[in-house]
C-alpha cells in the first residue's frame, strides 16, 4: 500500500495504470505538478462541495430518472441535504430509511460513488500531512487529483470488486430487478425489498463508510445473511485503517513509529472491547427475572450473536464506520458507553480512513508538547520542531468537536423540536440525544436509532454537525502539513523525548483517555451511568 | 483567479469520470458477474414451490397457527419492503411489557408450567425485524405442541431439528435452525 501511495510501481500497475493516465489526460492534470497546503485544500473543498451538491440533486430528481423499480418519489429537501453532507463527509449518517426512500440508482450512482471518493479524500489529507513530516523546506504537499485517483484505483476499487463477489456468493444480493412478492404457507403477501447491494456492501465495510443499503444496515440478511460474512465484513472494516498505521511508518522510513502508533490504538481498542463485552454479556436483570435465559437478544440477529455483535460494535466506532450488525439503541448501558466514548474521542482508535490516524497524530502532537514541557524541551516529532501554530491547530482540531458535541446536545434537549423525537424516556433518552452528535462528529454515522431524526430540526443541525466535524480535522491536518513540510529538519539526539518506545505508547495512551474521560465524565454520569443504575435497581420508564 | 477556475473545470471533470466507473460501471459490472455465476444468491435466495415463491431462505417471515414453528418477535411484523428493530433501552417500560406479553402467550400456547425458563431469543425481537433463524433450544419447546396438532411423534420432529441445525460459524455462536426450512419440512412430512 505504501508502495501505491508513493507511486511506486506494483503488480496491478500494468492494468490500471492505462486508466490512470486515461483520467490525467481528459481533466487536464499534471501528476507531476505540486500543491502549496492552500491549493491543496481548495482542490480538496470543491471537490466535496461537487460531490454533495451532486447527491443533493439527485435525490431530488430521482422519481424521473431511470433504475427505479420501486417508484420512489424525489427525497424531501431536508433529508436530502443531511443525507448529501453525509456521504460526503465520509459519515453516513442516515436519517432515511434506504428500501423505502431510494432509487437503485441513487444508491449506485450516489452512495455507492460517495462512499469511494469521502474515503479517498481522507487518505489523501493523510499523505498530504505525512509529506509535511517527511519533507524539508518545501512549498508544495503533493497533488489532491492524483492522491485520489491512486487511492481509488489501487485500493479501494480492487479491493472492493473482490469483496463485492464474495459477498454476492454468499447471499448478499446484486441485482437491479424489481422487489419480489411472495406467497407464504401461512397464506400471507410479502413483499421482499432486493437491489444492488453487495457492490455497495464492498465499499461501505472497506472505506469506512458504513451506509447500509437497508435501514437495518448490516443486521439485514440480504446485508449480512450469515456467520462467514460476519466475520468478512468485521475483517474489512478493519482492513484499511489498521493498512494505513503500517503503510505510515514504512513512508516515513520508521517502522517503528508505526509499530508504536499501532500499539497505542491496539490497547484503547482492546480496553474498550473488553468493557463492552462484559457488560454485554450479562443479561437484562429485569428480563432475567421474569424467567428468560440467555444474552440481550434485543436488536440481535441468531446469525451474528452477542459476541460478534459486540465485536462490530467496538471495531466499527473505533474505526469511523457508521455499520451496525445490531441495534447500539438496545445494548446494555456500558455498552453504549464504550461506543460513545470512542466517539467522543474522535474516532482516532485506527479511525476513519486517513483521518483517524491524522486524528491520532494530533493527539501525538499533542502528547509531545506535554513531553516537552516535562522534559522542559521545545516538542519535536519525526525531527520536526512543532511550534505554537500547530499546537493550536492540533488542540482545535480535537477540542472543537468535542465541545461542539456537548453544546448541540443541550440546544436538543432543550428544545421542544429536539425532546419530540426520543424513542426512549429518561436516562437513555439523553444518550440518544448524546450519542447521535457524537457520532455526527466523529463522522461515524452509526446511531441509537431509536431518536426519529428525519425532522427539519434534527436533518439540519446534524448536518451542519457532520460537516462542521470533516472539515476541522481535515483543514487543520492540510495547515500543519503546508507549515511542516517548510521547516528544516531538527537531528534528533540523547535529550529529545523518544517516539517510539513503551514509555511514548503509555503517555499516549493517557493522553487520549484523560482527554476523552474530562470532557464526557460529566454527561456520561447522567446518561449511560445513570442508567445502569436504574438496570441494576430493577427502574424501569 | 483564472488557475482556480481551471482548478474547479478539472474538480467537475474528474468527479464525473470517477462517478461513471464507480456508481455505474463497477455495480453493473458486479451484478452481471453475481447474475451469471450465482444466481440463487443475488437474487435473494428465493424459494419456489410448484412455481411459486413461498419466501426467502435468508428472511423471517410470520408463521400463523399452532402446526408450525413460530419466529420471533419482530418489530416490524417481518414487513420484509421495510426493516428495522424495537430500538427499545434496557429499562423500557415498552419493552418490559412486551417481553412479559409474549412470554405469557408461549406459556399459553406451549402448555408451559408458569415457572418454565424461556430461552430469550424467543422473547426479545431481532435488529432487523427479519431473523429469518431461532435458537435450537427455542425450536425444542415448541415440539410437543406441533407434535400434539400434527398427530406426530415428537422425535420424528426432533429428528428435523436436528437435520436443520446449523452453526453461525465453527465457534462462534449458538447452534439455530432456519424456521422457514423447518416448517417446509413439517409440511413435507404430513
Amino acid at each position: 500500500m505504501s508502495k501505491v501511495l508513493t507511486g511506486k510501481k506494483t503488480f496491478m500497475t500494468p492494468v490500471i495504470r492505462p486508466i490512470e493516465k486515461f483520467i490525467y489526460r481528459i481533466c487536464s492534470i499534471d501528476e507531476n505538478q505540486e500543491m502549496t497546503w492552500k491549493r491543496y485544500a481548495y482542490a480538496l473543498i470543491i471537490f466535496n462541495i461537487i460531490g454533495i451538491t451532486f447527491l443533493f440533486v439527485l435525490q431530488l430528481i430521482q422519481n424521473f430518472l431511470p433504475l427505479n423499480p420501486a417508484q420512489m418519489t424525489g427525497v424531501r429537501w431536508d433529508t436530502a441535504l443531511n443525507t448529501a453532507i453525509s456521504f460526503g463527509t465520509n459519515t453516513n449518517w442516515q436519517s432515511y430509511a434506504g428500501e423505502s426512500t431510494m432509487s437503485y440508482l441513487t444508491q449506485m450512482l450516489g452512495m455507492t460513488v460517495q462512499n469511494f471518493l469521502s474515503a479517498s479524500v481522507g487518505i489523501a489529507a493523510l499523505l498530504a500531512l505525512i509529506r509535511g513530516f517527511t519533507r524539508q523546506n518545501s512549498k508544495t504537499i503533493g497533488n489532491f487529483w492524483v492522491d485520489i485517483t491512486r487511492t481509488v484505483l489501487y485500493i479501494l476499487l480492487p479491493l472492493a470488486v473482490i469483496f463485492a463477489i464474495i459477498l454476492a456468493s454468499q447471499g448478499v444480493v446484486q441485482t437491479i430487478g424489481a422487489y419480489v412478492t411472495a406467497h407464504t404457507i401461512s397464506g400471507i403477501n410479502q413483499t421482499i425489498a432486493l437491489g444492488p447491494v453487495a457492490s455497495q456492501e464492498a465499499i461501505k465495510m472497506l472505506g469506512s463508510n458504513g451506509g447500509g443499503y437497508f435501514n437495518a444496515n448490516s443486521a439485514h440478511p440480504f446485508e449480512n445473511p450469515n456467520g462467514l460474512t460476519n466475520i468478512l465484513e468485521s475483517f474489512a472494516i478493519l482492513l484499511i485503517p489498521m493498512s494505513v498505521v503500517f503503510a505510515f511508518g514504512y513512508i516515513i522510513k520508521n517502522f517503528r513509529q508505526g509499530l508504536a502508533i499501532f500499539a497505542a490504538m491496539m490497547i484503547l481498542l482492546v480496553g474498550g472491547l473488553g468493557v463492552a463485552y462484559y457488560a454485554e454479556s450479562q443479561p437484562n436483570p429485569i428480563i432475567e427475572k421474569m424467567g428468560v435465559s440467555g444474552g440481550n437478544m434485543e436488536g440481535k440477529e441468531l446469525s451474528v450473536g452477542v459476541g460478534q455483535s459486540v465485536l462490530w460494535g467496538a471495531i466499527t466506532t473505533d474505526v469511523s464506520n457508521g455499520g451496525v450488525n445490531s441495534m447500539h439503541d438496545s445494548t446494555m448501558p456500558l455498552t453504549g458507553l464504550v461506543y460513545m466514548f470512542n466517539l467522543g474521542i474522535g474516532e482516532v482508535i485506527f479511525g476513519g480512513l486517513g483521518v483517524g490516524l491524522i486524528g491520532m497524530l494530533f493527539y501525538i502532537i499533542l502528547t509531545m508538547f506535554i513531553a516537552g514541557l516535562m522534559i522542559g524541551r521545545t516538542p519535536e516529532f519525526l525531527g520536526k520542531k512543532l511550534g505554537p501554530y500547530e499546537m493550536v491547530m492540533a488542540t482545535s482540531a480535537l477540542l472543537v468537536p468535542a465541545a461542539l458535541i456537548l453544546v448541540f446536545s443541550s440546544i436538543a434537549i432543550s428544545l421542544p423540536q429536539g425532546l419530540a423525537g426520543l424513542n426512549n424516556p429518561s436516562a437513555h433518552g439523553l444518550s440518544e440525544i448524546l450519542y447521535a452528535y457524537a457520532s455526527a462528529f466523529a463522522n461515524n454515522g452509526s446511531a441509537f436509532a431509536g431518536l426519529s431524526a428525519n425532522t427539519v430540526f434534527y436533518n439540519l443541525t446534524l448536518g451542519l454537525a457532520m460537516f462542521i466535524g470533516r472539515f476541522i480535522v481535515i483543514i487543520p491536518a492540510l495547515a500543519i502539513a503546508g507549515a511542516l513540510a517548510a521547516k528544516g529538519r531538527v537531528p534528533t539526539d540523547a535529550s529529545s523525548f523518544p517516539s517510539t518506545n513503551a514509555l511514548f505508547v503509555i503517555m499516549l495512551v493517557s493522553v487520549v483517555v484523560v482527554v476523552g474521560a474530562l470532557t464526557f465524565f460529566p454527561v456520561f454520569s447522567l446518561g449511560p451511568i445513570l442508567e445502569h443504575l436504574f438496570l441494576q435497581g430493577g427502574l424501569t420508564f | 483567479m483564472g488557475e482556480l477556475l481551471n482548478e474547479l473545470k478539472r474538480a467537475v471533470i474528474i468527479f464525473g469520470t470517477l462517478a461513471v466507473i464507480l456508481g455505474l460501471i463497477y455495480p453493473l459490472v458486479i451484478t452481471g458477474i453475481s447474475q451469471v455465476a450465482f444466481p440463487y444468491q443475488a437474487n435473494g435466495e428465493m424459494i419456489k414451490i410448484n412455481g411459486n415463491i413461498v419466501g426467502s431462505e435468508l428472511i423471517g417471515q410470520n408463521f400463523d397457527g399452532p402446526q408450525y414453528f413460530q419466529s420471533r418477535p419482530s418489530a416490524i411484523g417481518y414487513n420484509a419492503s421495510t426493516s428495522g428493530g424495537s430500538n427499545y433501552g434496557p429499562t423500557n417500560k415498552l419493552l418490559i411489557n412486551r417481553v412479559n406479553e409474549t412470554i405469557s402467550e408461549i406459556k399459553v400456547n406451549d402448555s408451559l408450567s408458569s415457572n418454565a425458563t424461556i430461552p430469550s431469543d424467543l422473547v426479545l425481537a431481532s435488529g432487523s425485524g427479519l431473523d429469518g433463524y431461532i435458537s435450537v433450544e427455542s425450536a425444542l419447546i415448541q415440539v410437543p405442541r406441533i407434535a400434539k396438532v400434527r398427530h406426530i411423534s415428537e422425535s420424528t420432529i426432533d429428528n428435523l431439528i436436528q437435520k436443520n441445525q446449523e452453526v453461525p460459524f465453527p465457534w462462534v455462536g449458538q447452534p439455530i435452525v432456519n424456521v422457514l426450512n423447518l416448517n417446509l419440512a413439517l409440511n413435507g412430512i404430513h
